[in-house]
């Protein structure tokens, strides 16, 4: 099925509003979009975190599928567990139904504390699609430098000092490390692109296995820029190809979305708080590492798309 | 029924084979391994239909089993030591969100020094989890306390582990009797949920944020739920009594209606502690034995009740709690006789630390003090029995 807007303007809402998320909530837009495409038999586990949070305020929930959160770190053997008692009373005919099994966590729960989980759940091939929401840091507990965090930004564990500018570390690059678990489907996507994010989910649903997407989403609050905004973040990190769009399907690399225009990252750069200091004297140099990264990286993916690998 | 020889990791593989959970996750650790290798084997020769997840951890395993329960599963694992410590923050959970869970636990120290062998630090660092415990002191009660712990769990609303101590009984043979496969099912039944979140028809929310408005009536009600469970327990005993003739209860009492010196411990010692009874005994010696079978829920009426007469008792514990005053089990037996009427004398021994062998002569010891204590010789409260000092 192609992601039809009309169409989807008709979809009941799974992730509903009422959830207490801050306004301009880039993570809020990547859950509903994922539901929007998941649909009714859907079930759903939750890291700890900000979704988490402001979704489930006893005796409220936002979810109007069956959801489940245990802890931090977990979300990926939770789901694992969930996938196990599936397959079991399926086959014991206790269940008829095809059920979409999606483990959601932040870019915490999942490039760090969750990795082993989330490794383990990947190698074993379970039946499921784990979506990483990454606010590029730990912003649930007050915007602390996760191993999402980017090169140079200032959070609340990494901030800019007269000696530090802000993260001296670069980022993972899990869908990498995802796709290096030889699994099915890899992907990252961008709340910026609905189509291409919900394309991705819908994809990934029509695959048997273990499947991965990591879906950049704005946090404003974090990256001080105007709530208004998140959308545009999202879009330049996408045109800067700081973020770019593409899959790893059965091992094979393909861009889904090639910028017409792109521009320098420093255009998107200068927009967040959290890099305002990389405009400052000697740190500007930091902003041409960036950049240099970027097209780096950028490259790679192109040929590694080139060579059909 | 069938007589065999098992070791207690044999026995409590034989009784999940019986029992056919929906799912097992289990990762391996020293010495409950084999629980997993038998188990597993048993899934490859399709013995039983269970979806067996080789999880990376013994986080995973128990967060697996977790959900697997709050979608309806019958579910069940294997650890040890450090592998139970590493479950810490799930057993929480699985207690918390009130779902049945029975882990077949294999009692060794914790590290550090890492050390392979039996003591009960690793089970008594789980005692606040919210999991109803069982000690076993044989292959027999391992395999029997299993297929009871399933129905119990199942109709208490509380997770429960049963524990067997390290290579004394895990790696032991022993004669056991095994019930027919048949009677196992038919005694735990077909497993039913009040919910499952595998149900999109009715969606709900398991494990949401609880703040200060809510969280404390959950704890309270989960408190109550462990409060009730010995009832719950006992009726299963009950049952299990009935239909199979090994009749179990919360406490063993061990020659105790005239006992005025008395030892209280749980799991394999209690053994050797019989026969030194047997041997006192039989010089005229009124001593007796109280074996604890269930920790949590702690049977405070059952052990007032069992040491009413005992005027000098020795409390033998296979921990140390670090308290920097007595051990867990000491200190759950003092302050349930505190009530009482008749204050008897209670000491703390703590003993066979990292598997350190436990003779005849060491449960001697215990009562030759409590007897010294009785001629008005003056003792320490808390002791250490068979340690260079």
């Amino acid at each position: 099925m192609g992601i039809n807007l009309k169409e989807l303007s008709k979809q009941e809402d799974f992730f509903t509003s009422g959830h207490r998320a801050c306004a301009g909530c880039g993570p809020a837009i990547a859950l509903r979009q994922a539901l929007l495409v998941a649909g009714k038999d859907t079930v759903v586990s939750f890291s700890t975190g900000c979704m988490e949070v402001v979704s489930t305020i006893f005796p409220y929930t936002a979810w109007k599928v069956p959801y489940i959160h245990s802890l931090f770190e977990n979300s990926a053997a939770t789901m694992s567990g969930v996938e196990a008692a599936y397959n079991a009373l399926k086959r014991k005919g206790k269940i008829k139904k095809d059920i979409n099994l999606i483990a959601f966590g932040g870019d915490g729960g999942t490039y760090d504390i969750g990795l082993q989980a989330l490794s383990g759940a990947m190698e074993r091939g379970h039946n499921m699609l784990y979506i990483c929401y990454d606010n590029q840091a730990y912003m649930n507990t007050g915007i602390q430098r996760s191993g999402a965090t980017p090169y140079g930004a200032s959070t609340t564990t990494s901030p800019s000092g007269k000696v530090i500018p802000g993260k001296t570390r670069r980022r993972k690059d899990l869908t990498e490390i995802m796709a290096a678990h030889n699994i099915p489907y890899a992907a990252q996507a961008s709340i910026s692109d609905w189509r291409d994010y919900m394309t991705k989910v819908e994809k990934a649903r029509s695959i048997k296995g273990p499947k991965f997407i990591v879906v950049f989403a704005p946090c404003q609050l974090g990256w001080y820029y105007k709530k208004e905004d998140t959308i545009k973040i999202a879009d330049m990190a996408v045109k800067s190809r700081f973020w770019p769009l593409y899959e790893v399907e059965n091992g094979v690399h393909k861009i889904t979305k090639d910028p017409k225009k792109v521009i320098p990252v420093e255009d998107w750069l200068k927009l967040q708080g959290r890099f305002r200091h990389l405009f400052k004297g000697e740190n500007k140099k930091i902003i041409e590492e960036i950049q240099r990264e970027v097209d780096m990286r950028w490259e790679r993916l192109k040929k590694l798309e080139e060579a059909g690998l | 029924m069938k007589v065999a020889a098992k070791t207690a990791n044999e026995a409590m593989a034989e009784a999940m084979r019986q029992i056919n959970p929906d799912v097992v996750a289990a990762y391996p650790i020293t010495p409950s391994t084999e629980i997993v290798q038998i188990f597993s084997q048993f899934v490859a020769d399709g013995l039983v239909d269970t979806e067996f997840v080789p999880v990376e951890s013994e986080h995973s395993a128990a967060s697996a089993c977790t959900a697997a329960a709050a979608a309806g599963a019958r579910v069940m694992t294997a650890t040890a030591s450090q592998g139970l410590a590493l479950m810490n923050e799930v057993l929480f959970v699985t207690a918390g969100l009130r779902l049945p869970m029975v882990i077949c636990e294999i009692a060794r120290t914790l590290s550090a020094p890492i050390n392979i062998h039996c003591d009960h630090s690793d089970t008594m660092d789980q005692r606040d989890t919210g999991w109803m415990q069982f000690y076993a002191e044989d292959s027999q009660e391992a395999y029997d306390l299993v297929i009871q712990a399933v129905k119990i769990t199942e109709e208490a609303f509380l997770p429960a582990m049963v524990s067997a101590d390290a290579f004394i009984l895990s790696h032991s043979l022993q004669r056991i009797e095994m019930l027919d496969d048949k009677d196992v099912q038919n005694f735990i039944g077909e497993h039913k949920t009040p919910f499952s979140i595998l149900d999109t028809d009715k969606p709900i929310t398991v494990g949401p944020l609880d703040l200060q408005d809510y969280y404390f009536e959950h704890k309270r009600s989960e408190a109550q739920a462990m409060r009730d469970a010995g009832k719950v327990i006992e009726k299963v005993f009950s049952d299990f009594g009935k239909k199979f003739g090994r009749k179990y209860n919360l406490i063993e009492e061990y020659k105790m209606k005239d006992a005025k010196r008395a030892i209280v411990l749980m799991g394999s010692t209690a053994g050797t502690a019989k026969e030194v009874v047997d041997t006192l005994r039989a010089d005229g010696e009124k001593v007796g034995l109280v074996k604890v079978f269930a920790f949590r829920p702690w049977p405070t009426e059952e052990v007032n009740q069992a040491l009413k007469n005992a005027e000098y008792i020795g409390v033998m514990d296979r921990a140390e709690g670090m308290s920097g005053f007595g051990a867990p089990l000491f200190t759950e037996i003092r302050s349930s006789l505190y009530d009482e009427n008749k204050n008897p004398d209670i000491y703390g021994y703590v003993y066979g630390l990292g598997g350190r062998d436990t003779t005849p002569g060491d449960i001697k010891k215990v009562f030759d003090d409590l007897k010294k204590v009785e001629n008005g010789k003056k003792l320490d409260r808390n002791n250490y029995l068979g340690v260079r000092e």
